[in-house]
Order: C-alpha cells, then structure tokens, then sequence
C-alpha cells in the first residue's frame, strides 16, 4: 500500500500547484457544505492518504448513474478518475476487454485487499439463477459477492442498487435485489436517485477519500449532508405552496407564473434528496423549475406509489378527510403549519406504503 | 461445420474459438464468441445480449401518462429518446395533437441528445479501439501542434505547450503505475496504426470531450430539469414559455433561450473543430482498415425523426431519412409501415424466449415472450459458468427482429444509406464530401469506419437541425403562440375504452419503436423493438444472422488474444444492451418463479 501515492503528489506530479491544490481544497469544503476551517483539514488529509482503488461494477441497470457522473463540475470526472481515485475496473470505460478485463478485476481484488471501495451501479437478478445478467459467462451476483468480499465498503450508486428501481417495479419479473439485500456483512453507502446528482456522487467519494470515514449515514444509509431533507424543504417554490397558489393544468397561467405544482403530483414533499439545493448539471435547473414535478426518484418503492400525476395526499382511500389542498391552504394562514404538514404527509407516506403492499399481498 | 445463410454468409464454426465477455465499453452486458482460422480471419461469429429486465410486464396496467418514465429507464446513455417514443405511442393511440413549441422543442432536445452521444460514444467508448494513449507519451508536442492545426485551422486550443502539458498529465499518470481505465488494453497490438502525436492529439480531445459533454446535456437540464433522464409529459413538454411576464423566471424566458442558444453554438464549434477533423484524420490512417461493413452495403432499415412540423410523421415532414434498403439494391426505398404486421416480426429460435412452437414471427402487437433459459447441447460449461455457446441452439436474450424476413442493420450508417439511396440533399453533399476529401469510394462507407464516421456527419447535421429549430422557436414565440402543451385530453375520463398506438424515434443507436395498447385508462401492452435488438440480433429461424454477427465476418485479427478489431467492429454500432433485452408480452405473461441457490 505504502507505494501508492497521495493525492497532493499525484496532483503536484500533474503539474497542480500548491495554490491550486489548496483552491481545490476550498471548493471541496464548499462542496461538502463545510466551512472554512475544514480546508486545511482536508489539506492535510490529502496530502498524506492514498489514492484509493475503485472497482465499480454493472448489474442490471441502465448506466444514467455512470453518466451522471461524468457530467461533475466540481471536481471535473477527469480530475477524479485521473487524480483522485484509482478506477481499475469499470466495464462501461476501461479499455480492456473479456478476459483482461476480467483479469484486471482479479488484480486490484488481490492487490487492494481490504482497501478498495467497490461502487455498484445496477442491481443483481436472482431469478434463472442469476443468469437474467451475466458477466464472463457467470451470474452478475457472483461477481459481486465476490469483489464485495475484500472491499473497504460498498457505494450503492442510485436508485437501482439502493431500492431496485425500475427492474424490481411490480411484479419485478427477474427478482431484481439491491445491494445490501445480497452483501450483508459490509458498510455499505446509499447513494439513490434516478440517477443521483452528479456532484453529489462526487461529493461522496470525495468525503470518503478526504476524511477517510464514510460519511455520516441516516436510518436508511444515505448521507445525511444530502438526502436528510426534503425536496420540498428547500424547494423555491415553496412560498406558492404556502400561499396556496398552483399550477392547475400543464401550461396554464399558474405554470406561466412558476407557482407551485404540488396538485400536478410533485413529490417533492415526500421526496429526500439535494435537487432543490445542489440542483443540476451544475447548478442550471432541477425538475420542479423546469416546470414537471418531482417524480421522487430517489426514494424507496417510487415506481409503485401510484401515477406520478396523482398528489401525494390526494389518498381518499386512506381514509384522509381534509386532503392537502385544504391543507396547503390553511399553512398559509399558520405560522410553523409547514412543519406540521410534512409530518403529517410523513405519516400519510408510510400509511401509504403500508395499505399499498397489504393490497398488493391481498 | 459450415452452414451457408440465407443472406449470404458462409459459417464455419472449425478453427479457434475465441470468447470476449465482457464486451466492455458498451452501455449493458454483451458476449461475443468468434471462431478464427488459421490465418486468425473471423469465420462465424455469435453475439449473445447476456442482461433481460422485463420492463414490459411490469408497466402493465400502469397509468399510459407514466410510461415515458419507465421507458427511458430503459437506457442512461440514450437518454429521453424511449421517453420521446414512448409519449409519441400514447399520443397516438390517444389522438393527441402538440403544438408547434412542444414539438420544437423535443426536436431541440432529440437532437441534443444525438450529438452527446456521437461525442461521448466517440471519444469514450470508441476511440482507444483506434487511439493509443500510451503511444502518445513518445509525441512531439510542437509536431502535434502542427498536425492540430493542419487538421483544423480554427480550433483555439492547438499550441505546443498546451500538449506539453496533457503529455506531462498523462505522463504523470502512466508513471504512477496505477493505470485505471487503461489497464490491461492491448497497447502493443499492431493494430494500432496511428503516429504517436495524432495519439496525442486524440487523448487530449478525449479530455476536452468529457469536459465538454456536461455542457451539451444542460438544453436537457433546461427543458427536462435534469440529465440524465429529464422530465417529458404526454400532450407537449412540462416547461412553460413566459418570455417577458410576470413570474418568467420560473419558465423558459430570455435568459433560458439565450443558454441554450449559447450551448447550441459549443456543439456546432466542436462538431467543425474537433469532432469532424479527428475522425477524418484517425480514418486516415486507418483508410485501408475496410473491415465490418456486414449488412450496411444489404440490408438498412430507418423509421425517421426530427419532424419539421407538429404532429406530421410522414417521410417527407422529416429531417432524419426514413425507409428500407434490402438485397443491396441502393436504387429502391422501401417505405416502412410499424402498423403493418407484416413487416416487423420478432423470431425467438435462437432466443432465451419461446413462443410455444419453434418458427414463427410475430408483430410487437401480437408478441409473446416467456422466457426459456437453456443451453443448447453443444455449449460447454454448465448452466451458470458458461464457456462456449451452441449457436445452432438459444444463445441470447435478445430477439431477433426482422423487416419482410430480412436482417436490417440501424443507425447512423443506416440512416445515411437510406438517406443517400432517397436523394437526401443534406445527407448527400456531407458523405460525397467526405469521400473527396479522404480520397476514397462509395464502397469505403460499408465498412467499421463508415459507420463511425456516418456517426460524425450526422452530429455535425443534428447540430444545424438543431440551430434551425431553435430560431423556430424564438419565431414562434415573437409572432405570439408560446402553448407548450394539449391538455384536452390529459384526463383519462376523455379517452376511449380501447385504443392502440405507435411511436417511432431515430435514437443515437438507431430506428426505436414502442408499440401500446390502452384499455380503460390503463396499459394492457407495451412493446418496445430498439436499436440493438436489431442489431445485435441471434439468427432467426432461417438461420440469417444479425448486423454485429455480419460485420465481424472475414475480419483479420492480429492477436486472437487481444480481440482489438474486434471491439473496434463492435463498438462502431455503439451497443446498447439494457436497451435491447427487455422484451415481454403484451399479455404480460408473468416468468414462473424458479428457485433461488
């Protein structure tokens, strides 16, 4: 291990000055929502540890959580994959083919023992024995079994190798399984989204390598620094939502105006993740300013929860008598009812998953 | 043994017999087996789709107005294209015309999408099959300046010391001993031709490349709120126009237009400075490399895209060419009809699938698929520790789609051949001129190069189409309509009890079709046929063999062991696996549960 070098030389024998490096170091902080104290922690960090190998590996999956992070701006994907980390086997980018491919897997798995991270995109199948995907004539599942064997911890990219996604979406034909379901004896980070936000992934990875710890989790084992609040939190929008002001059909008036689109279905009071902050591509848009509500990608089961057109609280089958509208209007007129309607949406989220799966059991 | 198939192909599974999974730099899970003689010329070859998601059964009985979510699902790389496709099925099925804006504006966006992904599918997943990033340690940077600007006058980042220092970077990092990405590549093969400072220059480009994609997708992140996967809406586009009105900053307004007007113009300076003139001067070098042209010079299929006006998918209301070509006959076009069931139909013989009776075709409106796991005798290996495959067997889980019983290659190639054999003036002038300049004949396009440089020209035409609707839409907005969406019948109580449906796309990969039923508000069948599926197609019943099957025929390959020409053939029709084996039902024919180790 001791010949790997450290980021700061890695990045100084690229012809990183030392100023640049310590810019990089703000941003970092910056990135990670710390403050100005914290740069020379990271400072220092990364001028003694380890360039750490990855081994990010595919199951069934679609690979938007791959091009997501490419598209990071800080840090650039090229800074990451040629300066910051180690990636030794990605099927979607590395060069190498068939059994050298397979080879260079075996490699890193021998030589890194203990002290790779292994990044899942995708999900294995469990159904036909595994063999719905397959890699080097194997089911994916052994694959992964086995190069989770001797990692550091696992990184669930996305919604796919956090929860199932699309593939385990009713009846999950292939018994699509995520990740922690199948390795159960490792830390293991949820990153989820449909795709999750390219700095955010980034973010993640860089949180583990300066700090090396993984990042501080929440019940379901995603990052508390993004995905501890709701869209809907921190959405711009949220003044309409208060004001009882909505778009009430595509294009209406209301749309023109930007006014909330909470009846159009957005799921952004149900909805943990960072769009609304972070937002994407660098900042330029997330769903909701862009006119379509949040379709909750990032949260468990979200392909089942009903049309992405239908509002969350709308659940007369719940026995819910004020249904939101009544109550996004009477927010307006309490102060702190904001607070109390998401617990309340809270509760009726988990009623919701409740007297869905006891319907779809019956 | 040596079989003969109907278009055309002597196989002959003797000699040795070479295995590549995984197949790497692809989108999914792919396997390819190829026999070689003793001259190591290719001499059968077996593509295998080795992932299946069953997306179909699964959107049965969903709400139509969700599909395009589930469908793009389908595939990150591509992108909204199965999103487009699949709102274009509904709104057909449903009667649902959109207005002019919405239909701009999914132009601007399907057409964005095509130039990232000829950009990324080029310099990311293609170019180390020609480009030798270690090779390109040994170059002169002042000579690779020159040779930069040789090749294209105009591209500002073209000084010597600029190479110095991504040489330097490179340098740096092959020195570290951790080589990442490029560990284990096949960086002493012979089949890499070129000189080490047009190795250079394209490893700096790749750089620029993965820089620049992140700008591309933003028109995405404008219109769609996020890329990968933004966001579409049945009847029009989710954004609201509001130029100049109270509350525009939460629409598209000016400040919007003028960021994708300005990323508009990045793709159009890259496509001319950089795209273009690489693939001419890598193809340069490579210009007597004429492998894989398979049933590109045959058999080519196109559904068209990009219409210029609202709701019209005629052949002659769309930019992107639509037709057939088959039994390498340039001088007819056939038109295609997806309604027909006639002319598509899917055959599982050779497919991880079963239909009940062996030999039959069946349209995607009349499909079945229920899976059927199995090894033919002849495969070595067991069951889940697969060897070598028994092609005269099932070998994959993807289908084999066929246009009036024939194998059609899809894609960039595709659409210029149809293209050039319909008279396509745009299409025409690009690939004549390509051919002067490079000095080569007509013929040269049926090749591995032809199809990645089909891909070139066709970014560089996406990005005037793509300027062209654009100005459109401001137009449109200036003399006054900014409707972006039909809500007439948004709610499900307007539509009828029965209706059925077709969307057809040209997506980066090639001709995409999804094929719905509705009934009483709900999905009762979807179908999706897309690129891959046609391409990397077993054989069918009368034994034809797909596109990627075809092309690799006759190939020479220098080291077996290191199967570059192999990959570099492959991956000119940039595969997309999660693409194309997903096929279920339209009666949703659940699998049966089998028992888990």
């Amino acid at each position: 291990m001791s010949q790997i070098e450290t980021f700061y030389e890695v990045m100084r024998s690229q012809g990183i000055t030392r100023r640049s490096f310590m810019k990089y170091c703000s941003l970092t902080a910056a990135a990670l929502g710390l403050g100005p104290a914290f740069v020379p922690r990271i400072a220092h960090a990364m001028e003694t540890k380890p360039r750490t190998p990855v081994i990010w590996v595919h199951g069934l999956e679609c690979t938007c959580c791959s091009e997501s992070f490419i598209r990071s701006a800080h840090p650039l994907a090229k800074d990451v994959v040629l300066s910051m980390i180690s990636l030794d086997y990605d099927d979607t980018l590395m060069a190498a083919a068939g059994h050298q491919a397979e080879a260079a897997l075996q490699d890193t798995i021998e030589r890194y023992k203990g002290n790779y991270i292994l990044a899942v995109e995708g999900n294995p199948p469990l159904n036909e024995d595994g063999m719905f995907c397959i890699v080097g004539g194997k089911p994916f599942v052994e694959q992964l079994r086995h190069a989770a064997k001797d990692a550091k911890a696992i990184i669930s990219w996305g919604a796919c190798a956090s929860y199932g996604c699309v593939q385990a979406a009713k009846p999950n034909p292939t018994r699509a399984t995520p990740v922690h379901k199948v390795i159960t004896d490792k830390p293991i980070i949820k990153v989820p989204g449909c795709p999750p936000i390219a700095e955010v992934m980034t973010g993640v990875i860089t949180y583990m390598l300066t700090f090396d710890r993984l990042p501080e989790l929440d019940r379901q084992g995603r990052p508390a620094m993004f995905y501890s609040q709701r869209i809907h939190d921190k959405c711009y929008r949220r003044p309409h939502f208060d004001a009882g002001q909505f778009v009430e059909a595509w294009d209406d008036e209301n749309a023109r105006k930007g006014y909330c689109l909470y009846k159009m279905g957005c799921k952004g009071p149900t909805t943990y993740n960072a769009c609304s902050t972070v937002r994407w591509n660098e900042g330029v848009s997330f769903p909701i300013q862009s006119g379509h509500g949040c379709i909750g990608c990032s949260e468990d089961g979200f392909w089942d929860q009903g049309s992405f057109y239908d509002r969350v609280t709308d659940l007369t089958q719940f026995g819910v008598e004020a249904n939101a509208d009544q109550v996004g209007v009477a927010a307006a007129g309490v102060v702190g009812g904001g607070i109390a309607l998401h617990a309340a949406v809270s509760a009726l989220k988990s009623a919701q998953k409740k007297t869905q799966s006891s319907k779809e059991e019956a | 043994m040596v079989v003969q198939t109907p278009n055309g192909y002597t196989l002959d599974n003797g000699g040795k017999r070479v295995v590549i999974d995984p197949v790497t730099r692809i989108e999914g899970h792919m396997r390819c087996e190829v026999n070689v003689n003793d001259d190591n010329i290719i001499t059968n070859a077996v593509s295998t789709g080795t992932m299946w998601r069953g997306l179909e059964v699964i959107l049965k009985g969903r709400d139509p107005r969700d599909a395009w979510a589930f469908t793009e699902r389908i595939c990150g790389v591509c992108t909204g294209t199965h999103a487009l496709t699949s709102v274009r099925a509904v709104e057909d099925a449903l009667g649902i015309q959109i207005p002019e804006n919405a239909n701009s504006i999914r132009n601007i966006m399907q057409l964005n999408l095509e130039i990232h992904d000829h950009v990324v599918h080029f310099y990311h997943l293609h170019a180390l099959d020609w480009v030798n990033p270690v090779n390109a340690l040994k170059a002169d940077p002042k000579a690779t300046s020159e040779l930069q600007q040789a090749v294209s006058p105009s591209h500002p980042l073209s000084s010597p010391g600029y190479f110095r220092d991504v040489q330097n970077r490179l340098k740096k990092f092959v020195e570290s001993g951790q080589l990442g990405l490029f560990k284990n590549g096949y960086w002493d093969n012979p089949a890499y031709l070129l000189p080490p400072e047009a190795d250079l220059m394209a490893t700096t480009h790749y750089l620029e490349a993965l820089d620049l994609q992140k700008e591309i997708v933003k028109v995405h992140t404008i219109f769609g709120g996020k890329n990968p996967h933004p966001n579409w809406l049945v009847g029009g586009v989710p954004c609201p126009i509001n130029i100049d009105g109270v509350g525009g900053v939460g629409a598209i307004n000016m400040e919007r237009l003028n960021l994708v007007s300005s990323i508009i113009d990045k793709c159009i300076e890259f496509n001319k400075n950089v795209y273009l003139p690489d693939v001419k001067a890598i193809g340069g070098f490579y210009r007597n490399w004429l492998y894989g042209g398979g049933l590109s010079s045959q058999a080519c299929l196109a559904y068209g895209d990009i219409p210029e006006n609202a709701n019209d998918y005629s052949a002659g209301n769309m930019h992107l060419p639509r037709g057939a070509v088959v039994n390498g006959d340039l001088s007819t076009v056939y038109d295609v009809d997806q309604r027909d069931p006639e002319q598509i139909q899917e055959f599982v013989d050779h497919s991880w699938y079963t239909y009940g009776a062996p030999g039959k075709g069946l349209h995607p409106w009349d499909g079945v698929t229920e899976a059927n796991y199995e090894l033919g005798p002849n495969a070595k290996g067991t069951r889940t520790n697969i060897e070598e495959l028994d092609e005269a067997a099932k070998y994959s889980w993807i289908k084999a789609p066929r246009w009036k019983g024939h194998a059609m290659e899809v894609g960039p190639l595709a659409r210029y051949v149809v293209g050039y054999a319909s008279g396509h003036e745009d299409i025409k002038t690009q690939v004549d001129g390509l051919l002067r300049d490079m000095d080569l004949p007509f013929e040269a396009l049926f090749s591995t190069l032809g199809r990645t440089a089909a891909r070139a020209l066709e970014s560089e035409y996406c990005g005037r189409l793509q300027k062209h609707f654009f100005d459109k839409l401001v137009q449109n907005c200036v003399n006054g309509d900014t409707s972006t969406a039909n809500v007439e019948k948004w709610d499900p109580s307007t539509w009828p009890a029965e209706a059925k449906g077709v969307g057809a796309t040209e997506a980066p990969r090639g001709a995409l079709g999804h094929w719905v039923r509705i009934k009483d508000g709900r999905i009762e069948n979807y179908q999706c046929v897309v690129p891959t599926t046609w391409n990397g197609s077993p054989r069918d019943t009368a034994g034809n063999i797909g596109a990627f099957e075809a092309s690799l025929m006759d190939t020479k390959v220098e080291r077996p062991e290191e199967p570059v020409e192999i990959l570099r053939t492959l991956h000119s029709f940039d595969p997309c696996l999660a693409c194309s084996t997903h096929v279920m039902s339209p009666e949703g024919d659940e699998l049966a549960t089998v028992k888990v180790r």
